[in-house]
Order: C-alpha cells, then sequence, then structure tokens
C-alpha cells in the first residue's frame, strides 16, 4: 500500500461510510420502533432518487431544494409503504417474517413501479429507467475539488455527505432524547400496550416512524446518486445488505450504533482495496462483522432492550 | 348518570367466550371492586374497557359517549387511564420519563393546579429519588408506586386498577392498598380489579364478584365482605 494515499483512502471511507450511517439509520429506526426489518428500505433509498432526478433534470430545480423536496417524497412513501405492507399485518399480529416477506414484495413492486415511469427529454419513447443508466445533467452538483494539502482532495458533494450524515445522527439522537415525539418512539418500541395505555396513538407514531426513516433513507439515496452521477432501479441493493451489516454490528436499534457500523463497514471496504485485495472489498464488510459478532453478539452498542405487550 | 356503565358485555379470545354479559356501573366518587377467581375474566373486563380487547357485544359508555370501539388512546384521552397488571411500566426509560409520559396522558384534560411530576415526587419521595434510574430497576412496589403516580398525571376521571397487589410482598400490598384508600379519600373514582379479594371488598363502595365470564353476585363491599358463604364459595375460602 502506498503510504501516500492513506488520508485520501480514510476520506474514500468515510464518505462512503456516510452513505451507508445515512442509509442505516433509517433501517435501525425503524427496526427500533417496529421491530421488523423493512426490506424495502432500499426501494425507498432508490425511489427518493428517482425523485431528485426528476426535479433536477426535469424541473432545473437546484440540488439542495430538490434533495428536501424528494425526501418529503421519500418519508411520504415510507408512510404508503407501511400502510400497505405492514399495517394489516400489525392489526392481526402476524409473525415477524411475514412483515419480512411483505416488506421484500414491496420492493419489488416499488422497482417495478419505477421502470414504468416515463423518462425525460429526447429519449421519452423509452419508459425503461431500470435498463438505462440514468445521470445527472452537468453541472447539477458543485464541481471542482476540494484541496487539503496535497495529499487529500475530494469534491464538495463528499463533504456534504459526511455533514449531513453526522447532522442527521445528531439530529435524530436529540430528537428521540429530548422530543415528546422521540419519548413516544421509545415508550412504543418498548410495549405498545403500555404506551397505549399512556393515551400514545400508536399507529400516529408508526407512521411518524416511517416517515422520519424513509425520509433518511431517500437522502442517502439522492446523495449516493449525486455522487456517482448514476441511477438505476436496483441502485439499492448495493446499499441495503452493506447497510444491514452496519446495524447489525452497531447493535440492532442504535441510532450511534447504526452510524459508527456503517463509518467501519465504508473504511473496511475501502482499506481492503487500497491494500490490493478489490475482490475483497464486499466479503470484507462481512469478515469485520463476523470477527465483531463473535466478540460481541449484540453489536457495539447493542443491548437492545426486549420488548414486551 | 353513572360515569361508567357496562352493558351486556361479552369478549371473546377466538372461539373461547371470556367474558359472558357482563353488565356493571360505576358512579362519580365511587370506588367499584370486581373480584374473583384468576381466569374469571376481570383482566379481559379492563382491557376492553380501555379499547385493548374488542367487545364482541354489548355497550361501553363513559360520561354519556359509547366508547365501545374508541381506540385505546381516545379514551386515555376521554379520562380513562388504567394501571395495568404487572404495572406496564417503561423500564428501559428512566423514572422521570416514565412520569412525563403520564403528564402527557393528561392532554386537554390538564388543569390549572393538577399535579406535576414535583408533586408527584413529593407524594412518593422514593420516585424522587429514583428519578434518573431506568424504571426497571426499581423494585416491585416501587415499580407500583411509579404506575400509580405516573396514571394519576394523566389526571384521570376513571381510574382503572388492575391487581395492584400483584406479585408484591405483603407489607407492600398493604402499602398499596394504603394508597388506593387514599385515593378514596380524595374523592376519585376508581375501578379496581383484585384477586387479592376480601382487602378489595373492604375498601369498595360496590362491588361484583365475577364467576367464569359472569357476575355471580353483587352489593356493597361491606355485605360482601361479611358473606362468609360468599367468602367460601367465590373468593377461595377467605
Amino acid at each position: 500500500m502506498n503510504w501516500q494515499t492513506l488520508p485520501q483512502q480514510l476520506a474514500n471511507g468515510i464518505f462512503q461510510g456516510s452513505i451507508y450511517a445515512l442509509f442505516a439509520l433509517g433501517y435501525t429506526l425503524i427496526f427500533g420502533v417496529l421491530d421488523i426489518l423493512n426490506l424495502a428500505h432500499a426501494a425507498i433509498f432508490m425511489m427518493t432518487a428517482v425523485a431528485a432526478w426528476y426535479l433536477i433534470a426535469g424541473l432545473g430545480l437546484n440540488f439542495v431544494v430538490a434533495l428536501i423536496i424528494a425526501s418529503i417524497v421519500g418519508g411520504l412513501l415510507g408512510v404508503l409503504l407501511d400502510r400497505v405492507a405492514f399495517w394489516r399485518l400489525r392489526q392481526q399480529h402476524a409473525p415477524h417474517l411475514s412483515a419480512l416477506i411483505s416488506s421484500i414484495a414491496m420492493a419489488t413492486i416499488f422497482e417495478g413501479m419505477v421502470v414504468l415511469l416515463p423518462t425525460l427529454g429526447a429519449d421519452a419513447d423509452s419508459r425503461i429507467i431500470g435498463a438505462d443508466l440514468h445521470h445527472f445533467p452537468a453541472g447539477s452538483i458543485p464541481s471542482g475539488n476540494l484541496n487539503f494539502g496535497t495529499m487529500l482532495s475530494l469534491p464538495p458533494i463528499k463533504l456534504l455527505v459526511l455533514v449531513v450524515a453526522l447532522l442527521l445522527m445528531f439530529g435524530l439522537q436529540y430528537m428521540l432524547r429530548r422530543t415528546r415525539l422521540g419519548r413516544e418512539m421509545r415508550a412504543v418500541a418498548e410495549s405498545p400496550k403500555a404506551s397505549a395505555l399512556l393515551g400514545i396513538n400508536i399507529e400516529a407514531v408508526f407512521a411518524k416512524t416511517f416517515f422520519i426513516a424513509s425520509a433518511l433513507g431517500g437522502v442517502a439515496g439522492v446523495l449516493y446518486a449525486l455522487t456517482y452521477n448514476t441511477l438505476t432501479s436496483d441502485m439499492g441493493n448495493a446499499v441495503e445488505l452493506k447497510g444491514l451489516a452496519a446495524i447489525i454490528l452497531g447493535g440492532m436499534g442504535s441510532i450511534v450504533g447504526s452510524v459508527v457500523g456503517g463509518f467501519i463497514i465504508g473504511l473496511a471496504e475501502v482499506l481492503s482495496i487500497a491494500l490490493g485485495g478489490s475482490n475483497w472489498s464486499d466479503a470484507v464488510a462481512f469478515i469485520v462483522l463476523f470477527l465483531m459478532l463473535l466478540v460481541r453478539p449484540n453489536g457495539l452498542f447493542g443491548a437492545r432492550a426486549t420488548r414486551t405487550g | 348518570m353513572a360515569l361508567l356503565e357496562v352493558n351486556d358485555l361479552a369478549v371473546s379470545y377466538g372461539q373461547i367466550e371470556a367474558v359472558k354479559g357482563v353488565s356493571f356501573s360505576v358512579d362519580e366518587g365511587q370506588v367499584v371492586a370486581i373480584v374473583g377467581a384468576n381466569g374469571a375474566g376481570k383482566t379481559t373486563i379492563m382491557n376492553t374497557i380501555s379499547g385493548l380487547l374488542r367487545a364482541r357485544r354489548g355497550q361501553i359508555s363513559f360520561a354519556g359517549q359509547d366508547i365501545t370501539h374508541w381506540p385505546t388512546h381516545r379514551i386515555v384521552a376521554a379520562g380513562i387511564v388504567q394501571v395495568a397488571e404487572g404495572r406496564a411500566i417503561l423500564a428501559n426509560m428512566s423514572v422521570a420519563e416514565n412520569l412525563a409520559l403520564g403528564l402527557a396522558a393528561a392532554g386537554s384534560r390538564r388543569h390549572e393546579g393538577g399535579p406535576t411530576i414535583a408533586t408527584m415526587m413529593e407524594r412518593f419521595p422514593i420516585l424522587g429519588q429514583r428519578s434518573g434510574l431506568p424504571a426497571g430497576q426499581l423494585s416491585g412496589g416501587e415499580q407500583q408506586m411509579l404506575a400509580i403516580a405516573r396514571a394519576l398525571l394523566a389526571q384521570p376521571r376513571l381510574l382503572l386498577m388492575d391487581e395492584p397487589s400483584m406479585g408484591l410482598a405483603p407489607l407492600l400490598v398493604k402499602q398499596v392498598f394504603a394508597i388506593i384508600a387514599a385515593l378514596k379519600a380524595e374523592g376519585r373514582t376508581i375501578l379496581l380489579v383484585e384477586q387479592n379479594a376480601l382487602k378489595a371488598l373492604k375498601l369498595a363502595d360496590y362491588a361484583y364478584v365475577l364467576e367464569r365470564g359472569r357476575v355471580a353476585l353483587s352489593g356493597t363491599g361491606a355485605e360482601l365482605a361479611g358473606n362468609q358463604d360468599v367468602a367460601r364459595a367465590y373468593l377461595g375460602g377467605l
């Protein structure tokens, strides 16, 4: 390994980790509050990026405005997902496996829907986003590189991703600890029955949780698509397993854990490439996870409370 | 008019009918007890009033409104607050946070001069001393006090207490009943479900003896408590 490139590799790892962390935040929030693994999270990640693409390429909106609007769209898609995929199962006290399968079905439906969406511009006849690789128009995001000495150079978007990931992590942590909604979410996570008896509207808490979690996943999707300037209907797949690894590594349901887990996976992946094992980069994430689980079966910050009632 | 009126209530778990046409009422300022053996349907009645279970038949009215099909959060908002069996405290949250959730449950019923977390900690000093601790670290008796304090912060018009003495040592049982007696003295309206029948009957203005999902007997607490036949037949020979 060339030590000269180490700062650059670390920065790349942190960027990659930020994307995983952002994705994992929403993932872990839904798991923590609802006790279900939402495998349609990656589809929301992709759908939100598609929404941003329409806003930027179609309406010519600034990427920051598009990011905000698209994340709201992502949040609303999350609420829709909850109503369609999980609500009925909840009413019938269906086992967790049913919810898991239902979320996979919704992911497939979302991906199918995107394929049917009309494209913009010259290739309007082609109605396929999935098969084509879509790009954002040139100049959608600030170009050029920020140079930090001779050994580190970063495009501004990567720095933005890191800042957004950290801000959202702290924001989410604050919301969960200090606000009434956060307290209600933690109460529902621990005991839906006790929460209901405290006058908490459980269904409203579920809907808000899905909104926030999906908006977060959506932000990750938009930033990922903007950074790599690619958009496909299966773009969520690459991040999904890494996000899952991140939340298990960090401790299921832990906000800080999911972010730290995301960074560890991102760094491990990039460093494995730097060490010459590019074929191993996917495996490394899971080797790290495997080793961690041997030492700490509940993950880094895990000691997930047992849910009652 | 009674504050709570339950008419011909029937509740089933699948094919099994746990409550089979029960009727009773609770007047404002009254303590009403429902006693009976394990499995008689007492908790099922409480949970149906709170909206956690659905009635198969019958009607529940509260302050003149039919609440039979209301969701739990709306029933709480109307003023029916339950101290659930097994205490249902939020073990991972601090004592103070549990109390804050109780206060939030008062919602629009919260009135000037009503209880605050500070006044509740004065009333139950142990909760003040333990306010920062996760509620799961409290002893059983302390958890019951927390559950009661939390319910009182919600400023209930009707307090449902489901087996408040369950699983507590005799000394603590005495303490819990002293708290209920104090609440009665304050003029609170309470529906109390207890296996500790004699203690509940002595406290209650009126009581119902439940047997296999039906009301077998009713009368004033004193009447039922003094009736040896009743005790032998329905209350496990107390």
